[in-house]
């Protein structure tokens, strides 16, 4: 690249900077019509008002206890309407915009309820989908949770099923599946990389020691060897910070689609 | 080391450092990190798939045991779990477009067959009270949701790459630093031919 167009390029990048904002704002196609996620303010958040005070105190202490204990979050959310969206669709992109469960382990759970829609939904983060299997999920919905909700008896089917998944997940070992997304790390190192062989040559015709006459062949190779050691990524591990009263959040776990669904 | 050319050296740094700023912060490693995702992406895609090719084959033979005489129904979903697993995937399959979509049709036609395999079951009552087929019928449509939430991963991965090949900067780095990154296809079947079998309780 000749010297003379660095300045437009550095100017170029700038105006690029500038540009980020703008396109965070556009939407995504694919989420065209999804309502928007509501806030993640404890263990049980019961915008659908399902949930008499006691049972929703006994239920949010009783899960608060368990991801303190275990680490594993299982979060109830009701809500009064979905716009008639696809349950499952919602379901693992909030699991996933809450990030329920513990980073590099995805050990949360989402029981879901559309009140307007009447269906049910339970959402299991890629870490516990060996173990709350989407059989179970499916049994849980439709021998615990919908013959209650029939009945009417909705804080009766929501606490059963929230115990039933607390069963089935104290039952067996945690199964931990490898994350499928790293952390890339390394920063610090690829900007020395860019430090050499972008930055050399910069430095060399500002000295004016001589125009490099070849490409950037030379430095290819080391260019590749680095970026592949550096380019690894690792685990981003802990992270989680669930469990306290008025202190619940997401731990960063993330949902694939494993679960099961159903109607009422 | 006269005066100005001290000077001149304090600008180079400063120049330097500048750039430096500059360069991280406008996204020099996006083309390798975005290629990355995308390889994840596919990935995922793949297990998926293989897990709904891993099932069928209970599957049909628990409808076999209710409906033997769908003959037709039950051999198209064979013959499609058949060329769906015999069908080699090559490794450069996301940068081949005949590889890719080949892939994606037969994956296609199985859904296709495992949709009419579904709607045949609602008329065998005593096939849709038996817990064993209630169970298959779960994990299906649970993988059914995990192959269409693995493809939505991978449409996005890939619309995210193939924006930063094509646009200012990451085209200029493309052609400087990464010229060995080819563009990466996409799905192109619409959900609609790709639809789950839907499962009614």
């Amino acid at each position: 690249m000749p010297v003379a167009r660095w300045p437009l390029w550095l100017l170029a990048c700038l105006l690029s900077l500038a540009a980020v904002p703008a396109a965070f704002a556009a939407q995504n196609p694919l989420d065209a019509g999804m309502p928007l996620f509501p806030a993640l303010t404890g263990p049980v958040v019961d915008d659908a008002h399902l949930l008499p005070g006691n049972a929703l105190q006994q239920l949010s202490q009783k899960l608060a206890a368990y991801a303190r204990e275990n680490g594993t979050q299982v979060v109830v959310v009701t809500l009064p309407t979905l716009n008639g969206y696809p349950i499952r669709d919602y379901g693992y992109q909030l699991g996933r915009h809450w990030g329920i469960g513990q980073k590099g382990k995805s050990n949360g759970v989402l029981l879901m309820v559309d009140a307007a829609g009447k269906r049910v939904d339970i959402e299991v983060g890629y870490g516990l989908e060996g173990t709350l299997t989407d059989a179970q999920s499916f049994l849980i919905i439709h021998d615990v949770i919908v013959p209650r909700f029939r009945k009417g008896d909705y804080a009766g089917g929501i606490t059963a099923g929230a115990d039933a998944i607390l069963g089935v997940l104290g039952g067996h070992l945690q199964v931990v599946r490898q994350q499928q997304v790293h952390e890339r790390n390394g920063t610090g190192f690829l900007m020395l990389l860019v430090l050499f062989f972008v930055i050399s040559p910069l430095l060399r015709a500002i000295f004016g020691r001589g125009r490099r006459g070849g490409g950037y062949g030379g430095g290819w190779l080391g260019w590749l060897a680095l970026g592949m050691l550096s380019g690894g990524g690792g685990f981003g591990g802990g992270g989680f910070g669930g469990g306290g009263f008025g202190g619940f959040s997401g731990g960063g776990g993330s949902f694939g689609g494993g679960g099961a669904s159903g109607s009422w | 080391m006269s005066g100005t050319r001290r000077h001149l050296k304090f600008a180079g740094w400063a120049a330097m450092a500048g750039t430096l700023l500059l360069l991280s912060g406008c996204g020099i490693n996006n083309i390798p990190t975005y290629k990355q995702q995308v390889t994840a992406a596919w990935s995922q895609v793949l297990n998926e798939y293989q897990r709904r090719t891993d099932l069928i084959p209970n599957l049909v033979a628990t409808v076999k045991g209710y409906a033997a005489h769908e003959a037709s129904v039950l051999e198209a979903v064979t013959d499609a779990r058949a060329k769906v697993s015999q069908t080699r995937i090559p490794a450069n399959i996301l940068t081949d477009p005949k590889a890719f979509h080949e892939f994606e049709r037969n994956q296609a036609t199985l859904s296709g067959a495992l949709s009419r395999l579904m709607v045949v079951t609602e008329n065998y009552p005593n096939l849709k009270a038996d817990q064993n087929f209630l169970v298959l019928q779960a994990q299906l449509e649970g993988t059914e949701n995990r192959i269409a939430v693995a493809r939505r991963d991978y449409i996005l991965a890939v619309q995210q790459y193939d924006t930063e090949l094509t646009t200012i900067p990451g085209r200029w780095y493309h052609s400087l630093f990464y010229s060995g990154y080819q563009p990466i296809q996409n799905f192109t079947i619409s959900e609609q031919a790709q639809q789950a079998p839907k499962v009614k309780f």
